[in-house]
């Protein structure tokens, strides 16, 4: 599942349509026409236009629902590769490494016997078993990371042109900050697909764990906000929830992804760039995988198979894929409050902005616009107080941050109950994975043995 | 490496797809016909050796003009690259012996010659389970039946099978033969596609024949019993030995149990419910207290 915008950014040396030629007619929804950031205090909305700050560096981005797009992509790979004697296979869980002497000479998997290869892509996504079995990523400090939920809302093709006032090659973006959320630190976004929207909220998983808040209830604040109403209207349909975790590639991305034959790619390297409230992971995973591709056949061409590794490493450097991921201005930023007029700007914008009131005074100086459409200090702006883009503790604690969990209801993964046994009161909390969503939560916020399915059995959406 | 399935269209005994008369006779004009459920085995055993060993599979079957969906959904499971259907008057209402002697006559006079002839365990209207093992006999091949795992030796010419001993699930012997040879495939058998490259071949083979499907009627084979050159005194009814003197309907099994159907609005009846539950209630709050 993601969000819903892949972007195609100009300075990037690759973007999924100039490798899959076709890309844009077949597998996306609508472009980004107009790109909105409202914040919501009280009965009051600020809204600001931030079209101008999505536009830098951008040559498109389109809203994807990742079913229609990863069917169509699948085809595409499997046609292209089995040229080359390969192909994609599905349904098939990736368990382990193959080692040899302690080398990494493949992969292990569980409906397969072991496959052997020269250079292991893992592609695995944010809970990649791959990347933590080799030691390079790790499941363990909740503000390294975001959680993702998101509805897909029915809604007619013609209703959205109507009530957005858009026509079929038009679409938007909104993105939702505020006191909405009761602290949690964070933000909701809006997008529109042809016939549907994609509706969700993006938190800190610290914040979440923190505020021991129910993430489905901060779903439905979003749904049922009035700001909202104008274009749902009374009712509406949930075609399907879902949820994910969002490394926060400023302080999970590896900078040296690669172990032996494995390369890390995507989320499985932690290279989910928020920027500000624009979240960008898809277009950065296309990117690394490309240049991974590049890295292994340079290096087998030069008769040095095993350098692809430090090749693929260098190319993200040299591309400036890593200095997107992690800004070394963020670091610095971060670290010595850098006496800058940038800075200073952010602080005055963001920083003094300890509650709604900061909000809009700095609305008034006009500070937030600028901030928002600032690549630059949109970088900082997650870790601020301001309360964009902001997210979850021990077994009791994943009950709250459980995506399909919650504290009164018997129906999610985790149920949390006080049973009586000789006289005694118990606190018990059993854990069900028949709902899962297979987010990966719980693993870093109660330490739980997460594990993906085997192949074919786990959660599938169907919208994605 | 060629292959042939063997398989029969049978009336589709699934609920709301079948019809009686009033005597509990079948309604064959009513009942749509479907391929023998327990084929599935036989083309799944079929299938895994292709796509272990390549070669080609055809698929073939006795009855009437009819078959067409039958063997399209054989084509479809096992990825046949060609289809042989034995049909005329003649051969109508044969039993199993004279089914078999057709059959038989069928494998002989393909122009490929097949290595390995596959058939079901059973099927679901006649049960005999005879068909297979007299067709073999016919062509004085070894027959390996209650076949649970199959691997082939080329080179050798040969093909070994662990097979279940009385269909016994705990006791499963190895057998080896050289080809050709008849193999029962035992409702037991798992197909496993544990390499990649096999996995990669069945999705080629699927998406070939997606095509192939659509104008099964391109790759099929009709012979009656002319170009068999069987002598109709020899099959059919009159070749068939077995006769039928009655069909009875088997009596519905008594109930065990009685079952009350109670409104959940029912006040009475629900508390009723609740008081006959009672007992199981005890073990389930035990269960959670610890
Ligand atoms: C709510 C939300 C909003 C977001 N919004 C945006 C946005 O607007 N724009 C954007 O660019 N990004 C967004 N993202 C982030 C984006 O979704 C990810 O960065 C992106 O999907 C990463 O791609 P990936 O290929 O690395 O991993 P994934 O897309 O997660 O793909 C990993 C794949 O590997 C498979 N897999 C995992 N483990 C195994 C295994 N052991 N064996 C076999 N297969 C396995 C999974 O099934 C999955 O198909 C959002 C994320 C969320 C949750
Ligand atoms: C007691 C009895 C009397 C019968 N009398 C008559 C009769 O008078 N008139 C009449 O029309 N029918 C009659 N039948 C039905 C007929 O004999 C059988 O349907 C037919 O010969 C196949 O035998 P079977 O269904 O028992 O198949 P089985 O022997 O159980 O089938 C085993 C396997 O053999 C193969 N096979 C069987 N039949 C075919 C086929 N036609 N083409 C290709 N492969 C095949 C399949 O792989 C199948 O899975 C009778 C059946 C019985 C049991
Ligand atoms: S059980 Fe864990 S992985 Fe599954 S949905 Fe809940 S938090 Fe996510």
């Amino acid at each position: 599942m993601t969000g819903g915008l892949i972007y195609a950014e100009e300075s990037a040396p690759y973007t999924i349509d100039g490798i899959f030629p076709g890309f844009r007619e077949h597998a996306t929804e609508r472009p980004v026409t107009d790109y909105y950031i409202h914040n919501i205090a009280g009965e009051q909305v600020r809204t600001f236009d931030i079209t101008e700050g999505h536009e830098r560096d951008t040559e498109w981005a389109d809203a994807v629902l990742r079913r229609k797009m990863d069917s169509w992509m699948a085809e595409q790979v499997h046609e292209i590769t089995r040229e080359a004697g390969g192909g994609l296979l599905t349904e098939v869980k990736v368990n382990g490494l193959l080692r040899e002497d302690g080398e990494i000479i493949g992969v292990t998997c569980e409906e397969l016997d072991p496959i052997k290869a020269d250079f292991v892509v893992a592609a695995d996504g944010v809970n990649s078993e791959l990347a933590r079995e080799a030691g390079l990523m790790d499941w363990e400090e909740p503000e390294e990371w975001f959680q993702g939920v998101k509805a897909v809302v029915d809604m007619p093709g013609d209703a959205i042109n109507e009530r957005f006032g858009i026509t079929d090659e038009e679409g938007e973006a909104h993105l939702f900050s505020g006191d909405l959320y009761d602290g949690v630190r964070g933000g909701g976004f809006l997008y529109t697909n042809q016939d549907s929207l994609c509706i969700g909220n993006v938190f800190h998983l610290d914040s979440i764990v923190e505020e021991e808040a129910e993430v489905q209830d901060l779903l439905d604040a979003l749904l049922t906000h009035p700001v909202l109403a104008q274009w749902l209207g009374e009712e509406y349909d949930e075609r399907e929830y879902s949820a994910k975790l969002v490394p926060d590639s400023k302080k999970a991305a590896n900078p040296s992804p690669h172990q032996g034959r494995l390369a890390l790619v995507g989320d499985a390297g932690g290279q989910m760039q928020a920027q500000g409230p624009i979240i960008k992971g898809m277009n950065h995973a296309v990117t690394a995988g490309a240049l991974a591709a590049e890295a292994f056949v340079e290096a087998r061409s030069r008769g040095e198979p095993d350098s692809a590794g430090e090749r693929y490493e260098r190319r993200l450097h040299d591309e400036g894929v890593m200095d997107k991921l992690r800004p070394t201005r963020y670091e610095v930023a971060s670290a010595l409050s850098e006496n800058d007029t940038a800075t200073r700007l952010a602080e005055r914008a963001l920083d003094s902005s300890v509650g709604r009131l900061g909000v809009r005074m700095a609305d008034r100086a006009g500070l937030l616009e600028t901030a928002y459409s600032s690549p630059y200090l949109a970088t900082m702006m997650p870790d601020t107080k301001t309360p964009y883009v902001t997210l979850p503790t021990i077994i009791g604690e994943a009950v709250t941050a459980c995506p399909v969990s919650a504290e009164d209801f018997g129906g999610g993964c985790y149920r949390d109950e006080t049973v009586q046994s000789n006289g005694d009161e118990k606190r018990v909390v059993s854990l069900d994975t028949q709902p899962c969503v297979e987010c990966g939560t719980c693993a870093i916020v109660a330490d739980t043995q997460w594990e993906h399915p085997s192949g074919g059995k786990g959660v599938e959406f169907r919208e994605g | 490496m060629h292959s042939v399935v063997l398989t029969k269209g049978v009336p589709d005994f699934r609920e709301g797809q079948v019809a009686f008369d009033e005597d509990g006779h079948l309604e064959r004009g009513n009942t749509p016909t479907v391929m023998n459920p327990n084929d599935k085995h036989a083309l799944r055993t079929a299938l895994q050796t292709k796509v272990r060993h390549g070669g080609t599979l055809s698929v073939m079957s006795m009855g009437p003009p009819g078959y067409g969906d039958v063997l399209r959904e054989a084509m479809e499971t096992v990825y046949a690259d060609d289809l042989y259907l034995l049909s005329d008057r003649e051969l109508a209402a044969s039993d199993t012996w004279a089914t078999a002697i057709t059959l038989a006559t069928g494998l002989q006079k393909m122009e490929n010659q097949p290595d390995l002839v596959f058939a079901g365990f059973k099927t679901a209207d006649g049960e005999t389970g005879h068909t297979g093992p007299q067709a073999c006999w016919c062509l004085d091949w070894p027959i390996i039946t209650h076949v649970v795992a199959l691997d082939v030796d080329e080179d050798e010419g040969t093909v070994r099978a662990k097979r279940l001993v009385e269909g016994d699930i705990e006791e499963i012997e190895t057998v080896e033969a050289p080809t050709p040879a008849f193999i029962v495939a035992d409702p037991e058998f798992e197909p496993t596609y544990r390499k990649a490259a096999h996995r990669l071949t069945l999705k080629d083979l699927r998406a070939e024949t997606k095509e192939r499907a659509e104008n099964h009627e391109e790759h099929l084979t009709t012979w009656d019993h002319a170009d068999l050159n069987l002598d109709p005194d020899y099959i059919g009814l009159d070749g068939s030995p077995t006769i039928v003197s009655s069909v009875d309907p088997i009596p519905k099994a008594p109930a065990e149990r009685e079952a009350t159907v109670v409104d959940p609005d029912d006040g009475e009846g629900m508390g009723e419910v609740f008081e006959a539950m009672e007992p199981f209630a005890d073990g389930r709050s035990e269960a959670a207290g610890d």
